[in-house]
């Protein structure tokens, strides 16, 4: 029995501590429900919701970046929230309204800096990541004077950011090393209407897309003596563009070995690019218009949804023989998929009907729904560790 | 726009008693449509409208739809927008899914400072 008073009270806060067991965050990840501006907590061993957290604001179109330690994941809303979610103890740990219209972020190489691009006012905000108070402004004005809204904003290595002026058609590239007194380097006629942008997984080349040309624009940050190049002009070779009904997006990048895998603007396509060369080298025929063209971990297949109104439908690509291998119809809505890190399911929001979907990779079968009211974004803690993500 | 589904519900319960007194605030016309249709509309505009001018339609990529921006300008205009979209921006042409009644109804609708 217990010996003495003290001896049982130690033996109670031993029973306290250990009742708890304690958890890491890798198989963590937060889905937006874009409708009710709240987030759920979600874990992917075992496919379930942990908590959901309200509050956030407009989040139809939201994404999320996380701390290096994986615990925080930092939510960037429509209206420009900026929300700092605990994942392990399932709260809000800060919130801050920073710009009235917002579309991303980015955090930094040393995990100290978050990086907001605005829409209203157009620029790019940072942020210290530990209590979301501002380091600097950096507003988006052309060398007329003129405001831009700002997109495809990335974390690149040397502390930097790098962004697009979607109003002045130019390329910006921020070093924060000294954040404070940030340095810019900017690049002018890039190319006509940029409107997003990806980073490839070693950090070294930043790609834009342009919709007001056929084309997109090239940056060696490696080499940024070299300057901007256009690549895959005239993709469109003439043909009439066909509308697009969801602008696609680029930074859920698909780089599969030597090759990316990109959605064509206004035709239904992706377009096949030589990561060495950046020029083109096939393209794949598609149901519609792409908007996420995304591979699994190892690259193998790629996994495309669409613009309304084939919005229903999910086509994955083989990355060798660059041919659809199979059409999905998994419900109506499909926004966005996440995969697991090392790729065997894949996490797919179903916005119309509620729910999330879960397939396993090998075999494209269906092994789990989760209810999420209107989910959009699906973000796993793996980006924690990923440049560009 | 009717996010909160119990706005929504009201919404509709409103059309519904809008219809039932004969009362046409909005949507007149040969090819009003009908207000199974008009739920249909309203879906459409908060998530593929919303995609560019967010889900309040307070504007995203695409500008303000609110009725602060919109009350002022002429509704033929704005059906023609809706039709047959933008050139050289990406408005896309919604002629494929809407007719001409429908683009009137979103039109009426956008522009009216209070449609409940």
């Amino acid at each position: 029995m217990i010996p003495h008073p003290r001896g049982a009270i130690w033996l109670l806060l031993l029973l306290l501590t250990t009742c708890a067991a304690p958890r890491g965050t890798g198989d963590l990840g937060l889905v937006i429900e874009r409708s009710r501006g709240s987030v759920l907590i979600i874990e992917h061993s075992s496919d379930s919701v942990l908590h959901r957290i309200a509050g956030l604001g407009d989040l139809s179109h939201a994404s999320v970046v996380y701390s290096r330690d994986g615990l925080y994941g930092y939510v960037f809303g429509r209206d420009g929230g900026l929300s700092k979610v605990d994942l392990l103890r399932g709260k809000l740990d800060k919130r801050i309204k920073q710009a009235g219209n917002s579309i991303g972020g980015a955090i930094s190489q040393d995990g100290r800096l978050i990086a907001v691009s605005n829409y209203e006012p157009g620029g790019v905000r940072i942020f210290r990541a530990s209590d979301l108070s501002s380091v600097v402004d950096l507003p988006a004005i052309d060398a007329t004077g003129r405001p831009s809204r700002v997109v495809g904003l990335v974390d690149a290595p040397g502390q930097r950011f790098v962004f697009s002026l979607m109003d002045a058609d130019e390329i910006w590239v921020v070093d924060a090393s000294a954040p404070q007194e940030p340095t810019v380097t900017k690049f002018t006629g890039v190319g006509r209407q940029p409107y997003d942008a990806l980073i490839t997984p070693d950090g070294r080349h930043y790609v834009a897309g342009l919709f007001g040309e056929d084309g997109l624009v090239h940056l060696d940050l490696w080499n940024l003596d070299l300057g901007t190049k256009r690549i895959l002009s005239g993709y469109g070779r003439g043909k009439r563009k066909l509308p697009v009904y969801k602008m696609p997006h680029l930074e859920g990048w698909a780089i599969a070995g030597e090759q990316a895998f990109l959605p064509a603007v206004g035709a239904h396509e992706l377009l096949v690019v030589d990561t060495r060369t950046w020029q083109e080298t096939g393209r794949v025929a598609l149901l519609g218009q792409p908007v996420f063209a995304m591979a699994e971990p190892g690259g193998r297949h790629i996994w495309v949804n669409f613009a309304f109104p084939d919005n229903d439908r999910i086509q994955v690509v083989d990355s060798q023989s660059q041919q659809v291998v199979q059409d999905l119809a998994p419900g109506k809505g499909v926004l966005h998929m996440e995969f697991t890190p090392r790729g065997e399911k894949v996490w797919v929001s179903l916005r119309d009907e509620d729910r999330v979907e879960i397939l396993r990779t090998s075999d494209f079968s269906r092994i789990g729904s989760l209810r999420a009211a209107q989910p959009s974004g699906i973000f796993f803690t793996v980006r924690s560790a990923l440049i560009g993500l | 726009m009717c996010i909160d589904p119990k706005i929504r519900t009201l919404f509709m319960a409103l059309l519904l008693v809008s219809g039932i007194c004969g009362v046409r605030t909005v949507g007149a016309g040969e090819d009003a449509p009908s207000l199974a249709r008009r739920g249909e509309l309203i879906q459409l505009l908060e998530r593929e409208c919303g995609s560019c001018h967010g889900a309040t339609l307070a504007g995203g990529m695409g500008p303000s739809l609110l009725p602060e921006i919109l009350s002022e300008r002429d509704t033929e205009g704005i059906i023609n927008v809706i039709l047959d979209g933008r050139p050289g921006t990406a408005m896309p042409p919604w002629r494929p899914f809407l007719s001409e009644g429908e683009a009137r109804w979103l039109a009426t609708r956008l522009q009216a400072k209070d449609p409940e």
